[in-house]
């Protein structure tokens, strides 16, 4: 029961960074990638109609975290306490400036509220990052099971950590770039003309830094704590899942040159399945190691709820999820093809 | 530990109250938007869509501040009370994940079609999208209710092998009778927010000449719906939460109604203010007896003062508590007259013209929402000094690594984030007020969507 439910979570926070990681990825290429007004609300009505619905994945897989294993939930949200709090703030002023840049016109309040969305998805993504790498990297559990870490100490990944160290500042920016990728392959599929081939270019470029940050995490990860590649050798058909970040990854750059955009997006998804399912599998069974002892920390049996609850929950859950999966389905296909300008001038009453 | 736990308490205090302002809201409008939208596919009639269409507008900047206001929410309990997460998570998650996987995609989801998809969807569409906001964010609003009414009056728990509360029968959990009390009183006040929000806006444009047609509108569905709202938050709904108060946290009732002494024939104070260190009422307007005929339908009847009670199980603010009930109860009574005169002059067809039930139908806006507040005040203050009522207290539910100077930081920050977003959100629904529901100044849009109506 609890190996299913670490599977379901995992499923869902992977569906949280493949939705909302294009519009964080829109956000962080916007400055860039649209120069004038009209083209940026076309960035906006790309993502205006899903945003709030990719953000509620976070909302949905926090939640179903929390009910499976409520011991993670606790122990992982007190001692990443500062992180999280900034990361609110982030998603508050993200909101922000989504909802309310075209509600009164005027340069300087979309000027603003331009950069705002920009700052706040670029912080996001590199947090995102960091919080990944601290669970690989574990957090220092004291002998009551309890932690806190603040910011940053000395920047080691070892012992009395911090949130930020080299390795985790090198996994969010290798996120900031993932995510960048996954937005400009987006930005290219939503839409035509100029706005298309300068979010085409751009993701030519990130594509670079994406391969070279999935080169440089991969070696490190396996230098830093010895157990991540237990897993690989105990069970080798597990090789399969960077196989799916490399296929993605290189299908993302063949269909960009092709100009199929839409299935360099699908590519892009995958890639980032395929990155996230190697890290899940490296650590199963655990679920936060601790950086003090690696064969410490918690793992599924010691975090997860008792059975009745997480039978039940599997009923709810399945049903719930089917509904999810048809409305998602439903509003992408009601806002399917790419964004113009004419239409742009046609909603502008909201 | 003491200035910590203090700090953690007024971050969730300040954080859920800032909150509720806006679910409130949206959980009545999305009722009017809803009976609007039926209107207007019943008789075809523009006016009726427009009328939803302006609503809407103000419904899309609600939610959003309450989606990224309640994010915080959910992440508080992990962060700032994790003892009481990693011992309660395996009741309360489930009703806090279905809120998740339930009502918050389908809020969003149709919330996006209903605002970018007018076109797109068609008359019926547009009308079924409304339905589904309504249906979701009632929704979630029920498994919030039912998390709060498990900590009101935890039911369907068993105490599994490491001293955490574990579900032993989910139907228990969800049909807590707490749970159907407490949510009937609670979305009957978010209808009166929303309908007094509508009425307000629809007195204010009559009173300044301006959209007067919206207007009227908006006072018809604002006096009628508020009028049957009122009534309902009272009776059977406020009588039969207060029953479950008086049954289940007798010492809560005794506090909130500020009777210190046990007394048969127990008098119901209106006015006065507790005095906690002598133990009395100063300056009572009372109706005698009435206490026991409310509570126990008897003029006579016992009921239990503060004194029959352990000291450390007395709510820890017996001030607040007493007048944030009485807040509530007293407001609950006025808009029940308000509404009540302003339904007969609208039967009538004298509430366009008389001026007065306008000024004070606009002058009511504020009102709802501290009343929905105190509501709330009275509830969470009320379960004191239990974080789950006789199972924990508050003190053993708190994070014990986070120290009272990262909780200073953030509690500041929200302090902070949360003015701006306030000031935001009245300067937007400012100008979508003066803007109107009329037809937008752009003259071919509002030529195109005509002609699409018709």
């Amino acid at each position: 029961m609890g190996t299913i439910w670490f599977c379901l979570v995992a499923i869902m926070l992977a569906g949280y960074v493949i939705l909302d990681g294009f519009d964080i990825g829109a956000g962080i290429l916007h400055l860039w990638v649209a120069r004038t007004d009209v083209e940026r609300r076309i960035v906006l009505r790309s993502i205006g109609p899903v945003w709030s619905g990719n953000e509620v994945w976070l909302l949905a897989a926090g939640g179903t975290l929390y009910f499976a294993f409520p011991a993670l939930y606790a122990a992982a949200f007190s001692g990443f306490y500062l992180p999280l709090m900034i990361v609110l703030w982030l998603l508050i002023l993200r909101g922000c400036s989504l909802e309310f840049r075209n509600h009164v016109g005027g340069h300087i309040w979309s000027v603003f509220w331009d950069a705002v969305f920009a700052f706040s998805s670029i912080l996001l993504a590199i947090f995102y990052g960091a919080a990944l790498g601290n669970v690989v990297r574990g957090v220092p559990f004291s002998s009551e099971g309890n932690f806190f870490e603040p910011l940053w100490t000395n920047f080691r990944p070892r012992g009395q950590t911090g949130i930020l160290d080299w390795y985790t500042i090198l996994v969010g920016v290798a996120a900031l770039a993932t995510l960048a990728l996954h937005g400009a392959t987006w930005l290219a599929f939503k839409t035509e003309g100029e706005l298309n081939a300068r979010s085409r270019r751009c993701a030519s470029v990130v594509w670079c830094v994406v391969v070279a940050g999935t080169v440089a995490i991969t070696i490190s990860s396996f230098r830093l704590p010895p157990f991540l590649s237990l897993n690989f050798r105990a069970h080798p058909w597990g090789f399969v899942f960077p196989v799916l970040a490399i296929v993605g990854l290189l299908g993302t750059k063949w269909f960009l040159r092709a100009h199929a955009d839409g299935t360099a997006f699908l590519f892009s998804s995958l890639y980032i399945v395929g990155m996230l399912t190697s890290v899940t599998f490296s650590l199963y069974p655990n679920v936060l190691p601790s950086s003090m002892n690696p064969f410490s920390g918690l793992n599924i049996a010691n975090a997860k709820a008792a059975d009745y609850g997480l039978k039940i929950g599997l009923i709810w859950w399945v049903i719930g999820m089917a509904l999810v999966a048809v409305y998602t389905i439903y509003t992408f296909r009601s806002f399917a093809g790419k964004i113009s300008a004419e239409e742009d001038e046609d909603e502008k009453v909201y | 530990m003491e200035e910590a736990l203090t700090v953690h308490r007024l971050q969730f205090a300040f954080t859920i109250t800032f909150h509720y302002i806006f679910p409130q809201l949206t959980m009545g409008l999305a009722l009017l938007i809803f009976v609007l939208k039926s209107l207007a596919l019943k008789t075809k009639n523009e006016h009726w869509n427009r009328a939803a269409h302006f609503w809407g507008k103000i419904f899309g900047v609600s939610f959003a501040i309450g989606v990224v206001t309640g994010i915080p929410m959910e992440f508080q309990f992990g962060t700032n009370w994790s003892q009481f997460s990693k011992l309660a998570g395996g009741v309360i998650g489930q009703t806090l994940a279905m809120e998740g996987v339930f009502s918050f995609f389908l809020e969003s989801s149709f919330l996006g079609l209903f605002l970018f998809g007018e076109k797109r969807l068609g008359a019926v569409g547009h009308w079924f999208s409304s339905m589904m906001m309504l249906v979701g964010s009632w929704l979630s609003g029920y498994l919030i209710v039912a998390t709060d009414a498990w900590m009101q009056h935890p039911v369907g728990y068993a105490i599994v092998s490491d001293h955490s509360f574990g579900l032993q029968s989910f139907w228990a959990l969800l049909l807590n009778p707490w749970a159907l009390w407490q949510f009937s009183h609670t979305i009957l006040g978010a209808v009166q927010t929303g309908s007094f929000t509508m009425a307000a806006i629809g007195a204010y444009y009559l009173l300044s000449r301006e959209h007067e047609e919206y207007g009227k509108t908006f006072l018809r569905v604002g006096v009628s719906v508020g009028l049957i709202a009122a009534v309902l938050s009272l009776f059977p709904t406020g009588d039969g939460q207060g029953r479950m108060v008086s049954i289940h946290q007798p010492a809560t009732l005794a506090a909130m109604e500020g009777l210190f002494q046990t007394q048969q024939g127990a008098p119901l104070a209106i006015l006065g203010q507790p005095d906690v260190q002598r133990q009395r009422l100063d300056n009572p307007l009372i109706i005698p007896g009435a206490l026991s005929f409310l509570t126990y339908k008897a003029w006579a009847a016992q009921v239990y003062g503060l004194d029959h009670f352990e000291r450390a199980d007395w709510p820890d603010n017996i001030s607040l508590l007493y007048f944030s009930y009485h807040i509530m109860i007293g407001l609950g009574t006025i808009f029940i007259a308000i509404q009540a005169l302003s339904a007969l002059l609208l039967w009538r067809k004298k509430l366009f013209q008389t001026k007065f039930m306008l000024w004070i139908l606009m002058l009511a806006l504020p009102f709802p929402f501290i009343a929905n507040t105190a509501g709330w005040i009275t509830a969470e203050v009320g379960r004191q000094p239990w974080l789950i009522y006789g199972l924990m207290r508050t003190r053993e539910g708190v994070s014990p690594l986070v120290s009272a100077g990262n909780a200073w930081f953030t509690l500041i920050g929200f302090l902070g984030m949360y003015t701006v977003l306030g000031i935001l959100f009245l300067f937007l629904v400012y100008r979508e007020i003066e803007h109107g529901p009329g037809p937008d100044q752009n003259p071919s849009a509002a030529a195109r969507s005509y002609a699409a109506a018709g």
